[in-house]
């Protein structure tokens, strides 16, 4: 049994045993919360780290999910007709998004996604008599599948954990596929894959579709959870936040993005509960990431480990030599 | 005066506004190949600034266009710092520069709401620019007009700057080929500064001189970088021609859609920009994709 296998069966147990030794509701639902942002990071880190396509508009379709979901039930439907139908529009909406940005890559890729996201958000703000504006749209009730009823804290927690473990098992699946293998093909050497015959936009469109199918299954556990949204779900903060917890935990791992959201969910609450300036806190960590951690927290943490052990390793021999 | 020809005046005094933000954002994208994400926060902090030094810094009040040239050195300034000592850490590495400029925007955003509160302030207008202009039977605003007119003047200005002397020569060599432009002696990181500074200068002028019209507030930053966004978008990167019918068309188009369809006035920049991007990627005027 190697360490690694341990190590994520230890996880395992804990996730599931979490509401037995975690005590009060409050931190239940910080892990529910950990549990959603971590399924829309590895939805946003297939496109940052498997295609190489960073994307600065996620929360857009985070937020049409989100409004879809909330508008239907405001209509009066029941909760299976508002999912699909909030699912169907954001894939619909994914399709369109990506077949605009991906008219480029790099850094115009980035700046169609702000900008479709910002559009997205000046939506959702203006459109009052569709969005509630400022006000934003408040659901009533969370649904009750086989007789469950998600109100209850611990149950809303199980349920987002086996989404949860569903959407990792889904990544694990697409990243060893042949799919995966095509896609991070595309990422370092596009011309190449072109040459061999493959459809590079195919492939990075349907990556695109996968990133927005994770993307609309945290939104709908968010949307159920907070039952409240408005237009501040749609910021480009929110965009950003997302961004971080896939580059602060590695962008390109599995379970990176799962790291970068524990970490982004809890610095956030506990900092929020002392001072105001979570966005500046947020800016700067951006700031630091990015010059000091480029590869981020996982496998940065991991190289200087690595660094600091073979020095130590090294370093012993130097000094038992230097003795007389 | 007439409904439409109000409306049409308001979008040329926009776009005029939009002009000054987006050339600069343009040039740095041109040369330097990223999204500057922190040109709205500029835009912004450029307005914050110079309502301070029209109000009055302990009681001694400054002229608005002196306010205004101050205010543009100071972001000018803070500009080519940021350029200096963050983004020159990370040569050649575009994504992170980008998530750099993001994470500088929101510190920046939060900043002002710490110094200058959360309420909207609206800046005065000039005194000797509070009436109005008469030609024959038309009647305008003296303000917007003079907008108008500095617009213009900077555009040629821009111009005359880029394609008539040395500075503008080594731009636009560094906007085609920014390694060959090394290798025939040009300083190019030298220039990411120049271009940096003065691109955040005329942000910062656009801010405190669309101050009267637009009023200061938290947000603005917010709501001026995807309009920038657009213009570059549809005018194509590094070209001054392109930010300005960029600027005119978003102008006319985003007046139109918040008189005609204030709830989707955001949503009706989309069409122009949808078009663009699926008839001509590197834009109107643009000569490479982005």
């Amino acid at each position: 049994m190697n360490v690694r296998f341990f190590n994520l069966t230890v996880a395992f147990v804990a996730l599931v045993t979490l509401p037995y030794w975690m005590h009060g509701i409050y931190y239940i639902n910080v892990a529910s919360q950990i549990l959603f942002y971590a399924i829309f990071a590895l939805g946003l880190n297939v496109l940052v780290g498997y295609a190489g396509l960073v994307s600065l508009g996620h929360a857009g379709l985070f937020g049409v999910t989100a409004y879809a979901t909330g508008y239907m039930l405001q209509l009066g439907f029941g909760h299976p007709v508002a999912l699909l139908v909030a699912l169907v529009i954001s894939l619909l909406s994914m399709a369109i998004f990506a077949a605009l940005s991906l008219r480029s890559t790099g850094i115009g890729f980035i700046m169609i996604t702000l900008a479709l996201g910002e559009i997205l958000w000046g939506l959702a703000y203006r459109w009052i008599s569709l969005t509630g504006g400022d006000n934003g749209l408040s659901l009533k009730t969370r649904p009750e599948p086989f007789g469950y009823s998600l109100s209850d804290v611990n149950t809303f927690y199980y349920a987002t954990l086996i989404i949860f473990l569903l959407s990792l098992a889904a990544m694990t699946v697409f990243v060893r596929s042949p799919f995966g293998a095509a896609l991070m093909g595309t990422r370092d050497q596009p011309r190449r894959m072109n040459a061999l015959g493959y459809h590079v936009w195919a492939i990075r469109f349907w990556a695109c579709m996968f990133s927005g199918l994770l993307t609309s299954v945290s939104a709908i556990l968010f949307v159920y959870y907070t039952q409240f949204i408005s237009p501040q779900t749609l910021a480009l903060t929110s965009s950003a936040e997302v961004l971080l917890m896939v580059i602060s935990g590695g962008a390109g791992t599995l379970l990176g993005p799962i790291v970068g959201a524990t970490l982004v969910v809890a610095v956030k609450t506990v900092v929020s509960g002392y001072i105001e300036r979570w966005n500046f806190l947020l800016g700067a960590i951006f700031v630091a990431i990015v010059i000091l951690m480029p590869e981020g927290l996982v496998p940065g943490t991991a190289r200087l480990w690595r660094l600091a052990w073979r020095r130590r390793a090294g370093a012993l021999p130097g000094t038992a030599e230097a003795k007389p | 005066m007439n409904f439409w020809l109000v409306l049409a005046v308001n979008s040329i005094t926009f776009g005029g506004l939009l002009f000054l933000l987006s050339s600069g954002f343009s040039l740095i994208f041109g040369l330097m190949r990223i999204p500057n994400l922190t040109h709205g926060s500029l835009f912004m902090v450029g307005a914050y600034v110079g309502v301070t030094f029209v109000l009055g810094i302990r009681g001694f009040q400054f002229n608005f266009w002196i306010a205004a040239i101050l205010a543009t050195l100071t972001v000018a300034a803070i500009g080519a710092l940021s350029e200096r000592f963050l983004l020159r850490r990370l040569p050649g590495d575009q994504l992170a520069q980008v998530l750099v400029t993001l994470g500088l925007s929101f510190m920046a955003a939060d900043l002002c709401l710490m110094i200058w509160g959360g309420d909207p302030i609206s800046v005065p207008t000039p005194a000797e620019l509070e009436g109005f202009v008469r030609f024959g039977v038309l009647v305008f605003p003296a303000y917007r007009f003079a907008i108008i007119v500095i617009a213009v003047i900077f555009a040629v200005a821009l111009w005359l700057l880029l394609d008539r002397t040395r500075l503008g020569a080594m731009i636009r060599a560094g906007v085609d080929d920014p390694d060959m432009a090394r290798v025939v002696g040009i300083r190019v990181s030298q220039l990411f500064t120049i271009v940096f500074a003065l691109g955040a200068g005329l942000a910062a002028f656009a801010g405190i001189i669309g101050g009267p019209i637009l009023s200061v507030y938290p947000g603005l930053d917010q709501d001026m970088l995807p309009l920038a966004l657009v213009v570059v978008i549809l005018g194509g990167t590094g070209s001054l021609l392109g930010s300005f019918v960029g600027s005119i068309v978003v102008g006319f188009i985003y007046n139109f859609g918040q008189a005609l369809l204030p709830e989707l006035a955001y949503f009706v920049l989309f069409l122009p920009m949808l078009l663009v991007l699926l008839l001509r990627p590197q834009g109107l005027f643009g000569r490479h994709v982005p």
